[in-house]
């Protein structure tokens, strides 16, 4: 066995309440493809930023091709050879891509010269981009190149990659692992880290996997089963989450030919969009991000107000509701970005409570005085019937890792018993334990579920609030991409979509091939939870 | 070499400690200018500082504290509202002129009746006054998406360009003999605003002022709309997620800001200055923007630091008098506790570092995250 390129050995991180990373050891080999996989929390996060210099870890050591790697700073571990393409990107929308990547680098040379490396290296690794585009009017698979090909400037010997395919279509999921692989043959090792267990199994050689921040297994992807490897990431055997049998009731929101503009700059205009939510069912939502899902999200949370009679409540038009108005009558949201949106970062987990339940759960006294108390109660609940990991309701949001911030986030929502709950993305980013894309985080989100049945034996309404995690999908509707072309094979099941339906394998169902015109369907199968179609 | 080190979470300790250090080093380069201007720093500083309080004159500028303190932390209490929530009203001189046109204005449509109602009428006048100046900038803002700034920054000067109407035309004495400015109000028992306890400078404007700080305290702390607005500037899309109307906020902030100068105009116009007059602005509504900052948006540090700059006003007075320093070095002196607060925030957010040396853990820190 040759000598391992980075040797990360007893790294241990703690965070207030919560130890993220505790005695992990493992070795990238140069020259491979190496997986880092782990439920949500599992501390996956945590050890790339300690390698690449954003975290300094507690106690541990790392070396790098036979020197000691301890980088105060990302600046540092670029030095040394590491480059990491983050989950989201840091562009300028308005620069093009060669004054981006110069903007990234200590001494950019002239903007000629480096246009002339950006087309250069792009081509050689197949990854078509065209340094004077502006950025702004990029899709989300050339921003990833963007990020890509400015790491590959520094010809780094390891590479990190967080969640690489969450944004792209199934062709430049293709062109990325061609990349990823010519990469490797090349000699760059390539730290991969993804919740996507058959693209570990496609493009991995060897997997480290974390539970509760420790190494409990490495193991071969390719010898191994999706569900063995699910197994080790949760510790223990999977079982199919039982369906609950929930009658499917009446039509609770109906959004009806949704068309509206994206509020923001580069955003994705909404077009024609319908479909229908049964109460006691669970529609899905799929799509490569960046399609109007988060601007379906505003147009249904109140954020974005729109024309009477595109979004129904019960019968309700409530289109031209303000937020409050929508959670008054049941609608509740949870935004993808959980720090600025969701959540604030800088205020503490009780006034985050009383931020949105502030009405729902009656937490304000006569003359709009606030009923802290109250706020702090209810924050204590969520972190505690969410197992959110946190020393109490008076931190900051800012200071939960992302998939704990996830946990409160989204059960606020749901201790509020929602009559409609919409989640975008529940289980992006360092995600939660309610959720994974596959089967692990799904057995998960069925624990969770029957141990909140068993504290609220329910019926009714009362069991409103859990609904969304353990009723069956009826249908899915899919936003097209806006410039046609790009297709999806029905496997590829979206991470957070699997798990909004208690983890079975989704009957997404896709037209084969999306119309010139800027229609949004809902499939036509599943006759109760469909919309209509508009070919 | 040392480095500037982001910290986890912005220092409560530093928030706090950054204020007097930043008067502590105002002192230090305050002393400095003085002696470069061939006085004796100590003598200069202790003039500034130590003698309007307990010098022999004491009897005499001690009043004067509360009188100066009280428009700027009622003017400044308002302002916090906006600027905690991103909303910068800089044209409180303009709402301040008005409310005290508005009120006077009003109080003298009654001339020469005696009432008890009078005053309190004229208190809401000034009130209204000043809201409505207000409004201008945030109708404009949240109508036509115009920068309020600018707006409310520009109706400052078309205010002291009504002031001198006002004060040379419809509200001249008509017993003035032709000189310019109102009837004295201080000399018409209905309007007068007084001290309330002689030798005290405790005016109803010092009363108004406390009982300002203490509203907004409460605001802030338990009410939905001081909630509202900390949210608003912390996470605008936060906020809107929450369900709070940016519009709202804006109407809602401007307009408190706008009453209580204007308020602060009308206390000022019927006690310490007594007339419509066209000098009657002095610039509280800009200082106040100073003492705002310098008590960190908070209505108990706005509280302290009001009574701090009125003591530099008067202290500054005095040096000008009794040391003959310029008073151009007077309001260097003023800019410099802005200008070193400033400086200093950078540690509230970042802490310094000798490169070579590991951080300190951040636990301490962490565990400062309380509210």
């Amino acid at each position: 066995m040759t000598e391992a390129l980075l040797a990360v050995r007893g790294i241990t991180k703690a965070y207030p309440g919560v130890v993220a990373n505790s005695d992990v050891s493992f070795d990238i080999s140069p020259a491979s493809i190496h997986a880092l996989l782990g439920e949500n929390g599992a501390g996956k996060s945590t050890l790339v930023k300690a390698i690449y210099g954003l975290v300094r870890p507690d106690a541990g050591t790392m070396t790098l091709a036979g020197r000691p790697h301890a980088p105060a700073s990302p600046r540092e571990a670029r030095e040394a050879g590491v480059a990491m393409v983050f989950q989201h990107f840091s562009l300028f929308d308005a620069l093009s891509v060669a004054e981006n990547i110069a903007l990234g680098m200590e001494n950019p040379p002239p903007l000629r010269d480096l246009s002339a490396r950006i087309r250069e290296v792009s081509q050689d690794y197949g990854l078509p981009l065209d340094p004077g585009r502006t950025v702004g009017d990029l899709s989300a698979g050339e921003r990833q190149r963007v990020e890509i090909v400015r790491c590959l400037l520094q010809n780094p010997r390891l590479l990190i990659m967080d969640e690489p395919t969450s944004v792209l279509t199934p062709q430049e999921v293709a062109i990325l692992f061609s990349t990823l692989r010519k990469l490797r043959e090349g000699g760059t090792a390539i730290l991969y880290i993804s919740h996507k267990l058959e693209e570990i199994r496609a493009l991995c050689e060897k997997a480290t996997i974390l539970r509760g921040g420790r190494v409990v297994a490495t193991c071969d992807p390719r010898e191994r089963s999706a569900r063995q490897m699910a197994e080790m990431m949760v510790g223990g055997a999977l079982r199919a989450p039982a369906r609950a049998e929930v009658p499917v009731g009446e039509v609770v929101l109906a959004v009806e030919r949704l068309s509206a503009p994206s509020p923001r700059l580069h955003g994705m205009p909404l077009r024609d969009v319908s479909f229908a939510v049964r109460a006691g069912e669970v529609l899905g939502i799929g799509g490569v991000a960046g399609n109007g899902q988060d601007e379906l999200l505003l147009a249904l949370s109140g954020e974005m107000r729109v024309a009477p009679g595109m979004v129904r409540l019960k019968g309700e038009d409530v289109g031209a509701l303000s937020p409050s108005g929508r959670r008054m009558r049941g609608l509740l949201c949870a935004p993808e970005e959980r720090n600025g949106h969701a959540a604030a970062a800088d205020m503490t987990l009780t006034e985050n409570a009383f931020m949105t339940a502030r009405m729902r759960k009656g937490l304000t006294r006569g003359g709009g005085f606030v009923d802290w108390r109250g706020a702090r109660a209810f924050a204590t609940r969520i972190i505690e019937t969410f197992d959110v990991r946190t020393p109490g309701p008076e931190v900051t949001a800012r200071q939960l890792s992302g998939g704990n911030l996830q946990k409160f986030v989204i059960g606020r929502e749901i201790l509020q018993r929602p009559e409609v709950l919409v989640v975008n993305q529940p289980t992006w980013g360092g995600g939660c334990r309610c959720g994974g894309g596959d089967p692990a985080g799904a057995a998960r989100s069925g624990r969770t579920g029957g141990r909140r049945r068993r504290r609220q034996p329910g019926s009714g309404r009362a069991d409103g609030d859990q609904r969304p995690f353990r009723c069956p999908e009826r249908g899915a509707a899919v936003p097209r991409p806006p410039r046609g072309g790009a297709e999806r094979g029905g496997d590829r099941a979206d991470a957070g979509w699997s798990a909004r339906n208690g983890g079975r394998p989704c009957r997404l169902t896709v037209p084969p091939r999306p119309a010139p015109a800027c229609s949004r369907s809902a499939p036509a199968g599943h006759g109760r939870g469909a919309g209509h179609d508009h070919p | 070499m040392i480095i500037l080190e982001r910290r986890p979470a912005p220092s409560r300790l530093w928030t706090w400690a950054t204020p007097p250090l930043a008067v502590l080093m105002t002192m230090i380069a305050g002393g400095l200018l003085f002696a470069a201007l061939g006085k004796d720093p100590l003598t200069a500083i202790r003039t500034i500082f130590w003698d309007p309080l307990f010098g022999p004159f004491a009897g005499f500028t001690r009043p004067q504290l509360l009188i100066k303190a009280a428009p700027l932390i009622l003017i400044a209490t308002g302002l916090a509202f906006g600027f905690r929530a991103g909303i910068w009203n800089i044209g409180a001189e303009g709402q301040y002129i008005l409310g005290a046109l508005t009120g006077a204005a009003v109080g003298l449509a009654f001339y020469p009746a005696e009432s008890r109602l009078i005053f309190p009428l004229m208190v809401l006048a000034g009130a209204l006054g000043g809201l409505v100046w207000a409004m201008i900038p945030a109708l404009l803002r949240v109508r036509f998406g115009t920068n309020e700034i600018l707006v409310s920054l520009m109706l400052v000067y078309v205010a002291s360009n009504l002031l001198a109407w006002a004060a040379l035309g419809p509200l001249r004495n008509p017993e003035g003999l032709g000189f310019p400015g109102s009837r004295n109000l201080r000399q018409w028992a209905s309007s007068a605003n007084l001290e309330l306890i002689p030798g005290t400078g405790l005016h109803w404007g010092a009363v108004a002022a406390l009982v300002a700080v203490c509203a907004a305290y409460g605001l802030f702390a338990r009410h939905v709309f001081g909630f509202a607005v900390r949210l608003a500037g912390q996470s605008p899309r936060a906020a809107a997620f929450a369900g709070i109307s940016p519009s709202h906020l804006v109407i809602g902030c401007m307009g408190l800001s706008g009453a209580l100068a204007g308020m602060a105009g009308l206390f000022e116009v019927t006690g310490p200055a007594g007339q419509i007059s066209i000098d009657f602005a002095v610039g509280y509504g800009f200082t106040a923007i100073i003492v705002a900052f310098l008590g960190r948006l908070h209505p108990l540090g706005i509280l302290a630091a009001g009574l701090l700059m009125a003591l530099t006003y008067i202290g500054g007075e005095m040096a000008q008098l009794q040391l003959g320093l310029p008073a151009a070095a007077i309001q260097l002196f003023q800019g410099m506790l802005l200008f070193f607060l400033l400086a200093m925030d950078v540690l509230t957010t970042y802490r310094l570092r000798l490169k070579g040396r590991p951080a300190p853990e951040p636990s301490s820190a962490a565990a400062e995250g309380a509210r």
